[in-house]
């Protein structure tokens, strides 16, 4: 058994799928943080089998919401105050996201103007589909 | 303000109001002559498009306004490097609305969103082309005199036809529309049309491959050109493209208050002997497209309709 230390104020990334916390990692920007960030791999779950989990110490601020909805919204945020979870946020996939992925359509007008941000709006809740905002281009998860 | 970027950016009620103002514009040209005195259309096309650029110009023209801009990137300030949105801030400061047709998919919506004058989308790749739309529905509902229990035979290149996606899009808003989808295998409706569109509204739709078929069931045949290099070989081609080529013989199937429509440019998909037939309308769909843009115009600009 490995053990990582508990955390006094920050949050918890539980119920990741295994394997997908580095992705998480770098799409979270938490790479570029100043702060202490564990990556647990393979961290045994009666839910899911095995599952990653990250810890972040500080606050909220550190994590945009919707990258991580978008990512996986199956993933549970724990917020940790005291040793002690005081908030367990549920995620949903965002109506919206910028800069996240990329529109991979050479007729886009993203192709040709670098400065615009990529936007992607929910098309289809059930397919989880998101359409690029300028081309409508499909992009499926 | 308002801009129209999309095809369905209006409602049925708003597009019958359109189709009205542009029906009442037929009827009495005399009376719109002036009511953009004074305004300035800018036609911002980065690629060519004779047709429809002229179609703006005709259109603000025959309002009383007068007209500015370029026809191809090449005499552009986009040959120098300037963004779509500086361009547009800067014409929002030259003119009173604008008319932008790009190659790449989406400028008009980056153009709305920095422009301080309504924008109008006349074409962005192979995205949309709402003002054809419209110059469709204004065609079908002058010619039949209704948008709604109609049978419509859309015929030839329906996978890549931008025109067809968009006129279904925009039809299956009205009551009991029939669809007859009339292609060669190859080129039939993208998957997302079938299923997310026609479908999803629960729209009675045929495909079929033999336009000898369908005719005589269709109010309206809207026709496109089905092009060689859309097929896999050349033998597919030749076994196919006289298929769908309308000629006398074909009509002679088709009821006679049944009217063809074609987005044109047309090559040999209608033979020229059908030209002279009273069914033929799509020379004078392209004259809807004049009263159709002249309607959006003054809608846009929030012009009041003349006593």
């Amino acid at each position: 058994m490995l053990n990582i230390s508990g955390l006094q104020e920050g949050i918890v990334l539980d119920h990741i799928e295994a394997g997908k916390s580095l992705d998480i990692y770098f799409n979270l920007g938490l790479d570029k943080l100043d702060c202490q960030v564990a990556i647990i791999k393979n961290a045994r779950s009666n839910k899911m089998g095995k599952k990653d989990i990250i810890k972040i110490e500080g606050g909220l601020d550190h994590i945009n919401l919707d990258i991580l909805g978008y990512i996986d919204h199956n993933i549970t945020v724990n917020i940790i105050r005291d040793n002690q979870i005081v908030e367990k946020k549920t995620l949903s996939l965002p109506k919206k996201i910028t800069n996240v992925i990329q529109c991979k359509n050479p007729r886009c007008i993203t192709s040709i103007e670098q400065e615009l941000p990529h936007v992607f709006y929910l098309a289809d809740e059930a397919k989880e589909t998101y359409r690029c905002l300028y081309c409508e281009e499909k992009y499926s998860k | 303000m308002r801009h129209l970027l999309n095809p369905l950016d209006f409602t049925v009620e708003e597009t019958a109001q359109l189709l009205d103002l542009a029906g009442d514009i037929e009827r009495n040209p005399s009376k719109y002559a002036h009511v953009c005195d004074g305004k300035k259309l800018a036609t911002l096309f980065y690629e060519p498009s004779t047709r429809t650029r002229l179609s703006f110009e005709a259109a603000m023209l025959n309002l009383g306004g007068s007209v500015l801009g370029f026809s191809s990137a090449d005499s552009s300030s986009a040959a120098k490097g300037e963004s779509v949105a500086d361009t547009i801030r800067v014409i929002s400061c030259y003119a009173d609305i604008c008319a932008m047709r790009h190659p790449k998919e989406g400028a008009p919506l980056v153009a709305a969103t920095h422009s301080t004058i309504p924008v109008i989308n006349a074409g962005d790749g192979g995205h949309q082309h709402p003002t054809q739309t419209l110059t469709d529905l204004l065609s079908i509902r002058s010619l039949k005199g209704r948008l709604d229990n109609l049978t419509i035979g859309l015929c030839g290149d329906l996978k890549f036809g931008r025109t067809v996606h968009s006129l279904i899009n925009a039809l299956v808003r009205y009551e009991n529309i029939r669809f007859v989808l009339i292609s060669p295998p190859e080129l039939r409706i993208p998957e997302y049309i079938r299923e997310d569109v026609l479908k999803a509204h629960n729209i009675d739709f045929v495909e079929i491959d033999n336009l000898d078929e369908a005719m005589p069931e269709l109010d309206i045949l809207y026709m496109t050109r089905v092009q060689k290099e859309r097929f896999f070989n050349e033998e597919d081609y030749i076994r196919l493209k006289d298929c769908y080529i309308l000629d006398k013989k074909k009509m002679k199937l088709a009821k006679k208050d049944m009217f063809i429509l074609h987005p044109l440019p047309r090559v040999n998909e209608i033979s020229v002997e059908v030209d002279n037939d009273p069914r033929a309308a799509y020379f004078k769909q392209a004259q809807y497209g004049v009263y159709v843009r002249m309607a959006l115009i003054m809608t846009l600009l929030e012009v009041e309709k003349p006593c």
